[in-house]
């Protein structure tokens, strides 16, 4: 009984806490979405908190901007993102379960190699990257922003220990008995067996590709082939205190309002995925 | 017999199945690595449309970026993640230990998870961006400041080192509690149970268990968050750059190494890049050898750690 009120007292600063905290990650979101609803002159007269009525102008305004095509931004960072995300999986599934339900001589240097570059950073290589790209005729072009996601050591990883925890051996002898080939045991058997984890690395390689910024904004030089973060910072560059603010901010709502949306249809399954395939204790 | 050439029959799958990653690996990664370092001896940069170089000149590039502001841009990444880390790491624990307290009744758990998680998925660039305006002098941040009366003149944020370094920890900061967080809590959900029952038994008070339970019992997976968070804070780029558009302002106090790296490259000089990304990489493989050690479980049930155990306490009776 003794321990009770203390116990309450710190039940009521937790939560005090946790709304300021809450607070903070809402606010400049909040702020964000109500100013993309107001137009250029009703910003100038000062912030609001409530909306404002020119959201479809905004969009409209954006839409049609030659200079920052925001819209043929989406598109191209779609195009990155997904196929990013599907090979990223599929080929880091299939290197996991070569080196799972396979017996042979390097297995063990193979996987000690990938586990020591499991965080190695992309920025060493930058500058050989660009050299090597732009040799074999793909600088400014998407290919080079989707292709080397195929080794992505830290999607291995997890695959890895999701094949170790849930795919047993037997099951590929079964499969084998019964005349399935190893393409099509991959394929038919291990893929939907794995299509939980598969799940959740790809939300994380779409979102990870999507946000990126620092690899395309070195390869990518023409307007229409732009990815969304890239046209962020050329609208950071340039001269934009004689823009049309709710512009702006419109333009930052469409870079990452899909985000948010997809996070919160799939959150559950996303906060789960933080931390499988984490460090063994 | 019979058995054994059957698997070596399997084996060439084994090769085929694992060959996609590593020849993208050779290609993408290993060769511009070696590229890089190449070049790193060479003089070898653009100036105007002529092209000087590439003429081997041994150490000079790594003596002279020894020379130039690399060291203070060192100094700035890491005090830019100190600022954003320490409140995280410290956040992140508390409300790990909230969360998992089940003494405690916190309403709306998932909501508050969903709500601290989702800084970060949010792109790094846009976010910058968003504060940059936010944070103007005629942005909403000073606009409402100055209509609560707690400022007359607007405050210029982003004209001060303290302000910018600030903005950029704050930002860091939000990113990355809600991931910290959702990674602590579930260590401390791994802890047995029955070492929490038997510290209630003993009568331990909450302090007490959180420092002499649950801190000692996270401590492996602190460590990694710990290394994996230098190995991020190392590569930061997007923020800082976006905010101060590249230029590090005031006085170049916000420039990252990852910043000078691509001012290098995007100025076409080879040479530099090249050594820079040397430093870089010697950095950060003494950092991937420790997320190494601590991911790969080469004692799987304790006995080695239990080996050397006994063998340190026999030292100690002798």
């Amino acid at each position: 009984m003794k321990q009770q009120k203390p116990a309450h007292l710190r039940n009521v600063i937790a939560h005090i806490v946790l709304i300021i905290l809450s607070f903070m990650c809402l606010f400049f979101f909040y702020i964000l979405i109500i100013n993309a609803t107001r137009s250029h002159a009703d910003l100038q007269k000062g912030f609001s908190a409530l909306p404002g009525n020119a959201f479809i102008t905004n969009l409209k305004n954006i839409a049609n901007d030659g200079t920052f095509p925001m819209f043929r931004g989406i598109v191209n960072s779609l195009i990155v993102s997904v196929s990013s995300a599907a090979i990223c999986t599929y080929f880091s599934s299939l290197t996991a379960y070569g080196l799972y339900a396979y017996d042979f001589k390097v297995k063990k240097v193979a996987f000690t190699f990938i586990m020591a570059i499991l965080v190695m950073p992309t920025q060493v290589t930058a500058m050989g990257f660009l050299r090597l790209i732009t040799k074999m005729g793909m600088y400014d072009s998407l290919l080079p922003l989707i292709i080397p996601s195929i080794a992505s050591p830290a999607v291995f990883y997890f695959m890895y220990s999701y094949l170790q925890s849930s795919l047993p051996i037997s099951l590929v002898e079964a499969a084998r008995i019964d005349g399935s080939g190893e393409f099509r045991t991959f394929n038919q058997i291990v893929i939907p067996i794995m299509k939980p984890a598969i799940a959740v690395q790809a939300i994380f390689s779409f979102v990870g590709t999507w946000n990126n910024y620092f690899v395309p904004a070195l390869v990518i030089q023409s307007k229409d082939k732009m990815t969304v973060p890239i046209l962020i910072a050329t609208l950071r560059g340039a001269d934009f205190m004689n823009f049309d603010m709710g512009k702006i901010y419109m333009m930052i709502t469409v870079a990452i309002v899909p985000i948010i949306i997809v996070y919160l249809l799939l959150s559950k399954y996303i906060i789960a995925g933080v931390t499988l395939g984490g460090v063994k204790e | 017999m019979k058995k054994k050439s059957k698997s070596i029959s399997y084996a060439k799958w084994g090769y085929i199945f694992i060959l996609p990653f590593f020849v993208s690996f050779f290609i993408f990664s290993l060769i511009p690595l070696i590229d890089t370092i190449r070049y790193s001896f060479f003089e070898y940069y653009r100036s105007g449309i002529k092209e000087i170089g590439p003429n081997f000149i041994g150490m000079a590039n790594y003596a002279e970026l020894l020379k130039s502001d690399m060291l203070k841009y060192g100094g700035n990444t890491l005090i830019l993640w100190l600022i954003g880390f320490i409140p995280q790491i410290l956040v992140a624990l508390l409300l790990a230990v909230w969360f998992t307290d089940i003494r405690m009744k916190i309403h709306a758990k998932q909501f508050f998870k969903v709500v601290i998680y989702l800084p970060n998925l949010i792109m790094a660039s846009a976010f910058a961006m968003l504060f940059f305006t936010m944070f103007s002098t005629n942005g909403p941040v000073n606009e409402i400041l100055m209509s609560m009366g707690l400022t007359e003149k607007a405050i210029d944020f982003m004209g001060t080192v303290g302000g910018t370094r600030s903005l950029i920890g704050l930002m860091n900061f939000l990113m990355w509690f809600g991931n910290t967080t959702i990674m602590l809590m579930a260590a401390i959900m791994g802890i047995s149970v029955d070492i929490f029952e038997a510290s209630d038994l003993d009568g331990c008070t909450g302090l007490q268990r959180f420092f002499y339970i649950t801190l000692p019992q996270i401590r492996p997976i602190l460590a990694y968050t710990l290394i994996t968070s230098v190995i991020g804070g190392l590569q930061m780029f997007d923020v800082p750059q976006i905010l101060t558009n590249g230029q590090g302002n005031p006085d170049r106090t916000s420039m990252t190494l990852i910043m000078f790296l691509n001012n290098h490259l995007k100025s076409r000089n080879y040479g530099m890049a090249g050594a820079l990304s040397v430093y870089l990489f010697i950095v950060s493989g003494i950092l991937c050898f420790f997320v190494y050690k601590m991911t790969i479980d080469d004692d799987p049930d304790g006995s080695k750690a239990a080996a050397k155990k006994k063998a340190k306490e026999e030292r100690r009776r002798r």
